[in-house]
């Protein structure tokens, strides 16, 4: 199989439900990758077997030849794997540069007694941590929020700072859960901008699930079309629009 | 029968009779935590609080016995309504933690109150089965304990077939699923939510007027409240038949320790079992496993 | 109004930015200094046990207010504290090593009643932690041999190299000087990235399985942490008390702890310091109170947890924020004087969010 990400022959059921059956794609480095599909195709089970939220039934994936199938949940973002959530998941009772602050949770900080006596390596370490923040927030145009609390953001802002949150971990591969549900036209289209800058001037590699086809047209490079848990068609987005399979899925002939 | 089976059954019974009180209250509790998602702690204060008010109305006013337990249904009813109607609605919408301890500080008030109004000492008042058992087999039950079973089981039963078979209690459990479409299906999800809160302090004051009669008419009283919790946790926060077999369970193990086992252990035994069966099942012995979508 | 003015990221680590705090924050500890020569001798007892009291609170606010994690049961680990470092010492430790060593104790079993944190969390979590100080409270009754059971232990009198820090004073500077400590570990702990993994466990648990925070570690850590300082505010305790009993533990304690949080404001150690300032003096204040009351109210038995109540109840339905919240709205009125509008913290209008599928 390919060398950067691969799924293959996922399947995931709960009980008798079948969420996911026999998946298989593969996304080469670099690329921006778009699954659609119906409700309930399984397009976020898909995400949260990567992201280890549930034990797949069968099956493995594969990211840069190692078998991340069974890391422990919170070691899959050291693998260089982000994520954002389809109902944002922000620290509500944080502020904006705190949130960003926690995306660089995985670099060393120092250890417990080092941060009780605020050693300096912990000065410089957060200082680092500060530096890297402060660039993705001047890449999605955050400033003007930077002390704000989560909580009182509007529903767009929040979109944007989770996925400020998901680049602040420095990922070799990016998840983005419906990144465009609930934005207004304007903000769709930076956010367009935003995915093609994080491709080409940060290098990395995206898979987004995604319902809004204007934003999969401009933004993906290759669309697979997911339908009761099965890949049904793979290709541009044009191919996949046009597949006999995709239509009946949608319009349910 | 040989003695040590006889004692044993007549120690079940005894942990019966207590364990349907803590039921009583556990289902109170679960009652308005499944309306207003509220861990209730002032509960077991309205039950000491009923208490006293029954021995007020017998000993002082001298009532008789079933007309002071009607009143102090009814007061402990509607002092529950208010607290639902007038305060606890203030904080809808706030984290839960927020409505636990509102009603911590409304318990320290009663229990304020209760005491500035009693005085510290304890009491007793006498009910129509006072004193008197029944003989079955080798076994001597007081009958008493009788009663507060019975009383229990019945309770039990209205409430379950108000739940399932009155339009009423099929509104409770629509708006207890989820307020909101409860509330644009025109159920007055306030006046149910008060409705319930008004139930589950008349199901109080039957327990404190039940238990005075073991435990004496004291501030100390309130403490039941934290078995009823065990006995939730226990059973599985949310589900009603986990309160009542949580209730029983613990009421029963309780008796058993406070005779098997070394001294000490009746008192603990309550939390002990709780804290083997939450390391074991942690979401009690008959909770619903839910998951959270992602 | 003030707006941040840094030059560099290390600018924003500083503490102490400007010089009106500098000032503020300066007349503050010379005050703590010179405090014990001003106040009446009874009071200098007094403000050490607030002190002691303040430690106490530090430790469970790392529990509820920075991790989310209620605990009914925090007396237990003063309890822990205090007669671990009474045995320490009365066979001859040193005071230093047995308050470290009675603190690392309370951690230890804190790690112990963490470990069900893991899978059970809310208001399951809050009764292991209340059965769990009720069952504690039992033991140390009945293991005579070690606790001294209900008649208790006598505590000997504190001293660190031969100086005996038992008077009035000196164990005034010792109660200062170990807050201080705590404090500022504390404050370095919070803004560090352990601190933003436990407030991130807090608010998504999802969210922050995703970052890379091992979620189950970090509430057990949480637990660890709070155990820890709260035994060391139980050592001081026992040194307050100089006689503990298990009553001196009980569940009142435990909840006074819970209201020095919560009417603190939870996730604020500022919060921590001032509630437990405030519920400490509560008693004193309720007793200065008492001779203005007409007598059948004042002599009443129930009077004190009935104000207790009261208080608690006026703050969560008007100021659920607490005393913190309190401060930063004065500060903010202050130092936007003119421009301060009414409404700036109004509340919303809410309505019930379940919070049954956490």
């Amino acid at each position: 199989m390919s060398g950067f990400f691969a799924v293959e022959h996922l399947e995931l059921s709960f009980g008798g439900v079948h969420a996911i059956r026999d998946l298989s794609f593969s996304v080469e480095q670099g690329e921006v990758f778009a699954i659609i599909g119906p409700n309930g195709a399984g397009k976020t089970s898909v995400f949260n077997v990567i992201t280890r939220v549930f034990d797949p039934s069968a099956g493995r994936v594969v990211f840069q030849g190692n078998d991340i199938t069974a890391v422990a949940r919170h070691q899959v973002v050291n693998h260089g794997i982000a994520r954002t959530f389809q109902n944002i998941e922000l620290f509500e009772g944080a502020t904006v540069l705190q949130n960003l602050l926690l995306g660089r949770h995985r670099f060393p900080h120092g250890n417990i007694l080092a941060q009780l006596c605020w050693l300096p390596n912990v000065r410089r370490a957060e200082e680092e941590s500060r530096a890297r923040v402060e660039d993705v927030i001047e890449l999605l145009d955050l400033a003007p929020y930077r002390n704000a609390l989560v909580a009182g953001l509007p529903y767009g802002v929040r979109k944007v700072v989770e996925l400020a949150r998901a680049l602040a971990t420095q990922p070799k591969l990016l998840l983005l859960d419906e990144p465009a549900s609930g934005l207004n036209p304007e903000e769709a289209r930076d956010l367009a901008f935003w995915i093609d800058d994080i491709k080409h001037d940060l290098g990395i590699t995206v898979i987004m699930v995604e319902h809004d086809m204007s934003l999969v047209a401009e933004a993906a490079d290759r669309v697979l079309c997911m339908n009761m848990g099965e890949a049904i068609a793979t290709g541009s987005a044009a191919e996949v629009r046009a597949h006999p399979d995709v239509l009946a899925a949608y319009l349910g002939t | 029968m040989n003695p040590q089976t006889l004692q044993i059954l007549q120690l079940t019974l005894n942990g019966i009779a207590i364990g349907s009180i803590y039921a009583l209250v556990a289902l109170g509790l679960v009652m308005i935590y499944k309306a207003t998602e509220v861990i209730n702690f002032a509960h077991g204060d309205i039950l000491m609080g009923s208490a006293f008010v029954a021995w007020g109305l017998i000993t002082i006013a001298g009532l008789p016995f079933w007309l002071a337990v009607i009143i102090t249904m009814l007061i402990a009813a509607g002092i529950s309504w208010l607290l639902e109607a007038r305060v606890m609605r203030v904080i809808v919408g706030q984290p839960h933690f927020a409505g636990a301890m509102l009603t911590l500080a409304i318990a320290f008030m009663l229990r304020g109150a209760v005491s500035m109004a009693f005085g510290p000492s304890s009491r007793t008042f006498q009910t129509p089965w006072s004193g008197q058992s029944t003989h079955v087999g080798g076994l001597v039950i007081a009958d008493l304990n009788l009663v507060i079973i019975a009383a229990a089981l019945i309770i039990t039963a209205l409430l379950f077939a108000f739940l399932r078979f009155s339009s009423l209690g099929i509104s409770i459990q629509a708006a207890s699923q989820n307020q909101l479409a409860a509330y644009l299906c025109g159920i007055p999800v306030k006046r149910l939510n008060s409705f319930v809160w008004a139930m589950a302090g008349a199901m109080a004051a039957v327990g404190g007027v039940l238990l005075a009669p073991i435990a004496l008419v004291d501030i100390g009283l309130w403490f039941v409240v934290l078995k009823a919790l065990a006995a939730l946790v226990l059973g599985g926060f949310g589900s009603i038949p986990g309160a009542i077999v949580g209730g029983l369970l613990i009421g029963v193990v309780e008796q058993l320790a406070g005779v098997y086992l070394p001294d000490g252990f009746k008192d603990v035994m309550a939390y002990l079992v709780l804290i083997a069966v939450l390391i074991l099942y942690p979401r009690g012995l008959l909770g619903e496993a839910h998951g959270r979508r992602v | 109004m003030r707006f941040h003015y840094d030059t560099t990221y290390r600018d924003a680590q500083r503490l102490i930015r400007y010089r009106a705090d500098w000032l503020a924050y300066g007349a503050l500890f010379l005050l703590l200094l010179a405090a014990p020569w001003i106040l009446p001798r009874y009071y200098v007892g007094e403000v050490s046990f607030i002190f002691i009291m303040c430690i106490a609170s530090l430790g469970l606010m790392v529990l509820t207010g920075f991790t989310g994690q209620i605990s009914f049961g925090h007396a237990a680990f003063l309890a822990i504290g205090a007669y671990a470092h009474v045995w320490f010492i009365s066979h001859d430790v040193p005071f230093v090593i047995s308050i470290i060593a009675a603190s690392a104790l309370s951690g230890a079993v804190g790690l112990m009643i963490g470990l069900p944190a893991i899978r059970v969390s809310g208001l399951h979590l809050a009764m292991v932690t209340l059965a769990f100080s009720i069952i504690l409270e039992q033991v140390i009754g009945r293991w005579k041999s070690v606790t001294g059971g209900y008649t208790g232990v006598p505590v000997p009198s504190p001293s660190i190299l031969g100086i005996d820090l038992g008077g009035l004073r000196p164990f005034y500077f010792l109660c200062l000087a170990i807050l201080l400590i705590v404090f500022v570990a504390l404050i370095n702990l919070t803004r560090g990235s352990i601190g933003r993994a436990l407030v991130g466990v807090r608010d998504s648990e999802t969210a922050a399985h995703a970052l890379g925070i091992w979620v189950g570690g970090t509430k057990v850590l949480a637990f660890v942490i709070s155990a820890s300082v709260t035994g060391v505010a139980g050592a001081l305790m026992a040194h307050h008390v100089q006689h503990v009993t298990p009553e001196g533990f009980s569940l009142l304690l435990s909840l006074e702890l819970v209201m020095m949080v919560v009417i603190g404001g939870l996730g604020s150690l500022r919060g921590a310091i001032l509630g437990a300032i405030f519920i400490s003096l509560l008693p004193t204040f309720i007793s200065k109170l008492k001779p203005m009351l007409p007598a059948a109210v004042s002599g009443q038995f129930g009077l004190e947890i009935f104000v207790f109540g009261l208080v608690l109840a006026l703050f969560i339905l008007f100021e659920p924020m607490g005393l913190n919240g309190r401060w930063l709205k004065l500060k903010a009125l202050f130092q936007s004087f003119p421009l301060y509008r009414r409404d700036t913290f109004r509340r919303g209008k809410t309505y019930m969010k379940s919070e049954r599928y956490r």
